[in-house]
């Protein structure tokens, strides 16, 4: 058929040894929207990149083939002439100028050098009209919402004579109004049109929008589907898929009595003190249990943690954090340490470890106090505590003095972990303990976390990967737009099951 | 395709090239020192290693290198401190009316106006750490403010002369108690000097000779005994070498001590107390040190504060070694004491510098500084030439970084 406007073929492409998508393959008819569906890690986002040029050109493998004509991108700018236009999770705003200035950042209306601000602001006028925003073009950005600051990402794709509209999770941050608004917009660039592809986790959309739905998961194209009379159910057997492997260190729980509880907990956001990102969760974990904390991107998970964590994020915080009965303070990251908690950063090399430093000085850095007399540390000590942690971890440096900048993604985590393990924790908050680490080093902090509990510890683990949840947890919690949906014990947790708790919104 | 085992991760990519530049870079400051050394003896036909220059590089400069003892701990710790100049001058200027005007007993003067230099480190710390406004707009506030009160202070004249005892800690030399000794050709020296340099060089010896045998009693790798021997006679060589020479002209001066026990102290505190660790964590990733539970706030501000007393007690030796406190003393000495660190090894970003080195890179500009005018060369080329050092200094830092 010749009305494909866009089609990729045989996409592969890796990351330091990850292979992020494995031989993918899409094909986009000329007007339609596609949806491209799958769990956090799929791929999505990767291809879109590709797709984009954000991945240049002979950094991946596989061809690209856009209105019958092969594409070599090595930048944004490259599929930008050609039509394709991405709108990023992250909007990429100047939220300081003007929305007329953001329309055409980089593509100024000007004469000689100068802006013509007339010019600017009048052509800003007519786009903002096409997308149904009423607002001054001369507005700074910061003075309008998420919802609005989308409307202006989609005006300046139009500014640029777009043909393919990418939109990555374009509703995530929105409000039910803000989102019913832009599906309307994409409906109406339809008619005119304009392709869009469409990425989101919000699967009632989807299914309201959409006129076909690819499907993604693990790196691979699992299948492409007409819309038509398609089902929720339907999308997520295909995005959870049924091969459970053995990729699961044995264990045999022993579990005690309950060691933390977590009630009522509610946090608003930082940046918009009128947002609820937790709201009113209440959980449990007991001496040697696994408990899996299971959510789609922005459900609220890193946020849960983090809050509860020395209130490292979030603002207008309440609730109670009770540790063996008795509540505790956790309002400083001291406190909660000194009670007993840990938690373990989704992203280690921005929060975890001083990349600068070798693995001695990391391993000690949460209990440096432990190794010191009246001040002064004893660098000998501190040697032993590490070059034990190499041994019993199985950290692969060349000496504990190597800066851990040049360990690889497993051994980082392995250090990480050392950490934490050295301050003696009671409860143990390990936030994606396995991102960006290879099958094999997957394998050995499975079996440090099941030693962490075979220890008597209690440990709350987040992940976006539902098997690893499965394969890990003694009981699963399933977060969505910051209330606790679910919660189903080790026989009863499905991927089928946990999605489905895991996409409830406030309208189902 | 099930796999039963846990698969074997890849090593770590620690080559042995990269350990051997980590090496380079530390090492680079001081062997780029011992070639600066070298050719301006050459340049200047040896008057630059002569005792009285020598004694001369390390009074004149005295007062840089304690800032840069300070700065060197704030830009570990990610920040910068350009009010010191202005704290030098103001401090100056405090102990000058403590002592002059009010005829203070000089001991409680110089206290005094040590703890006037934490309070100015404490108003500016307090910004930095807790409310939260960047070190170099509130050290760019405090670089004018107290350059005003000195101003305001002193109106436009210098106040003077100083206590002997003050002026002596700037300027004076250790007494010669049990007379001199012959060296031969070198002629006389004194005994205390070259005493306290053997104490000096033994006690080094003893305390590597321990901390050796602690870490081998550890299991951990130490320096094969030819190259630790070689290590500490290299050392004990140096020191001696310039103890001799100072001993030869007018022994030990007092500020030279006083620089000794602060190196010393210093750089304990910041390899082995947990504040100095602290410091150094919150530079290499400040919100891992956050998460670490790192009270990051308080040890910012107490940085600060050390940074304050430090120039000080540079305010102090500056006035006393010119006998007046004057409105415009310390001006652009903020700027030697940042290029100092920059040169001894420390990192923009923060994380990464030694007390050691910063002093060394302090060293190297005075030598530098003083080559150059006994050869003669005009201040525009002594500043053309710093200004290339530092530029190269750190060009060397960053390239050595981008190959590891």
């Amino acid at each position: 058929m010749s009305d494909e406007i866009l089609v990729m073929r045989g996409i592969t492409k890796r990351f330091a040894g990850v292979t992020a998508l494995h031989d993918v393959s899409l094909s986009v008819r000329r007007g339609e929207i596609h949806a491209i569906c799958g769990e956090n890690g799929a791929g999505k986002s990767t291809l879109m990149k590709v797709l984009s040029g954000v991945h240049p050109d002979g950094s991946y493998d596989g061809e690209i083939l856009f209105e019958g004509e092969p594409c070599a991108f090595n930048g944004v700018r490259d599929s930008e002439r050609r039509g394709i236009v991405i709108i990023h999770q992250e909007l990429a705003l100047c939220g300081q100028l003007s929305v007329a200035e953001n329309l055409f950042l980089g593509n100024e209306r000007a004469r000689r050098g100068f802006i013509d601000w007339n010019r600017t602001n009048h052509e800003a006028q007519a786009l903002l009209d096409r997308v149904g925003l009423r607002e001054n073009p001369t507005t700074p950005v910061n003075d309008l919402g998420v919802g609005k600051q989308q409307l202006v990402e989609i005006a300046k794709a139009l500014s640029k004579e777009v043909k393919l509209l990418i939109l990555d999770e374009p509703t995530a941050a929105l409000n039910d109004d803000d989102s019913q608004h832009l599906l309307d917009l994409l409906d109406g660039l339809r008619d005119e049109g304009i392709t869009s592809v469409i990425i989101s986790h919000k699967l009632g959309e989807v299914t309201r929008i959409a006129d076909t739905v690819t499907v993604l998961r693990d790196g691979k194209t699992i299948e492409t589907l007409p819309a038509e009379g398609l089902s929720e159910e339907r999308i997520i057997a295909g995005m959870v898929g049924r091969d459970l492997e053995h990729r699961f260190p044995p264990r045999t729980p022993d579990i005690g009595e309950e060691v933390l509880r977590i009630e009522d907990w509610t946090v608003h956001s930082p940046a918009q003190p009128d947002r609820v990102v937790v709201d009113n969760a209440t959980l449990s974990v007991r001496r040697g249990e696994i408990v899996g904390l299971a959510g789609l991107m922005g459900a609220g998970r890193t946020e849960l943690a983090m809050s509860v964590f020395g209130r490292t994020y979030g603002v207008g915080i309440s609730g109670r954090v009770v540790k063996d009965g008795q509540e505790i303070d956790t309002r400083t990251v001291q406190a909660a340490i000194r009670n007993g908690l840990a938690y373990v950063s989704e992203d280690r090399k921005r929060y975890g470890l001083n990349l600068i430093e070798g693995v001695q000085r990391n391993v000690s850095a949460a209990a440096l106090e432990k190794l010191a007399t009246r001040g002064w540390v004893n660098e000998n000590e501190e040697y032993t505590v590490a070059e034990r942690f190499r041994k019993s971890m199985g950290i692969r440096t060349a000496a504990v003095s190597t800066p851990t900048g040049t360990l690889s993604g497993g051994n980082q985590q392995k250090v990480v972990l050392a950490k934490w393990m050295f301050t003696d924790p009671d409860v143990l908050i390990l936030d994606e303990p396995t991102r960006g680490i290879d099958v094999g080093a997957k394998y050995e902090i499975y079996s440090i976390i099941n030693d962490l509990a075979a220890q008597g510890r209690a440990v709350l683990v987040i992940s976006s990967e539902l098997p690893e949840l499965l394969g890990l947890c003694d009981r699963v919690y399933a977060l969505s737009e910051g209330r606790i949906t679910g919660e189903v014990s080790r026989e009863e947790a499905t991927q089928e099951r946990l999605m489905q708790y895991m996409t409830r919104g406030q309208n189902s | 395709m099930t796999t039963k085992t846990a698969p074997q991760t890849v090593a770590a990519p620690a080559t042995p090239s990269s350990r051997l530049s980590i090496n380079l870079r530390q090492s680079g400051i001081y062997v780029a020192f011992a070639l600066i050394i070298v050719l301006f003896t050459v340049l200047t036909d040896g008057a630059l290693l002569q005792p009285q220059n020598i004694s001369n590089i390390i009074v004149q400069n005295s007062y840089v290198l304690i800032l840069a003892i300070g700065m060197i701990l704030v830009i570990i710790g990610g920040h910068i401190d350009l009010s010191v100049g202005s704290t030098v001058a103001l401090t100056g200027a405090i102990c000058a009316v403590l002592t002059v005007q009010w005829g203070l007993p000089w001991p409680v003067a110089v206290l005094l106006t040590l703890l006037s230099g934490a309070l100015i480190g404490a108003a500016q710390g307090y910004w930095i750490a807790y409310f939260g406004i960047p070190a170099f707009i509130v050290t760019l506030a405090g670089m004018l403010v107290f350059r005003a009160l000195t101003l305001t202070t002193l109106g436009n004249q210098g106040i003077g002369p100083f206590p002997d005892e003050i002026r002596s800690l700037a300027n004076g030399f250790t007494g010669g108690y049990l007379g001199n000794v012959a060296l031969g050709p070198l002629g006389g020296a004194d005994l205390v000097s070259l005493l306290a340099g053997l104490a000096c060089v033994a006690g080094f010896a003893l305390s590597q000779w321990r901390k050796r045998a602690a870490r081998l009693g550890y299991g951990q790798t130490v320096d094969p005994m030819p190259v630790f021997v070689l290590k500490l006679v290299g050392v004990a060589v140096v020191v001696m070498a310039v103890v001799v020479q100072l001993a030869r002209f007018r022994n030990l001066p007092w500020v030279l001590v006083l620089l000794a026990a602060l190196a010393l102290g210093y750089s304990l505190m910041a390899n082995n107390s947990v504040f100095g660790r602290h410091i150094y964590s919150i530079g290499g990733n400040l919100q891992a040190a956050t998460l670490s539970g790192v009270k990051v706030k308080a040890v910012t501000f107490w940085v600060f504060v050390n940074m304050g007393a430090l120039a000080a007690l540079a305010g102090v030796i500056f006035a006393g070694r010119l006998n007046q406190a004057g409105p415009t003393a310390g001006t652009a000495f903020e700027l030697d004491a940042i290029a100092a660190a920059f040169i001894g090894g420390a990192a923009v970003q923060g994380g990464v510098g030694k007390v050691v080195g910063a002093i060394t890179g302090g060293l190297m500009m005075g030598v530098i500084n003083n080559g150059m005018s006994l050869i003669g060369a005009p201040s525009e080329r002594v500043m053309l030439v710093k200004g290339l050092v530092l530029l190269a200094a750190v060009a060397y830092d960053v390239w050595t970084k981008r190959r590891a």
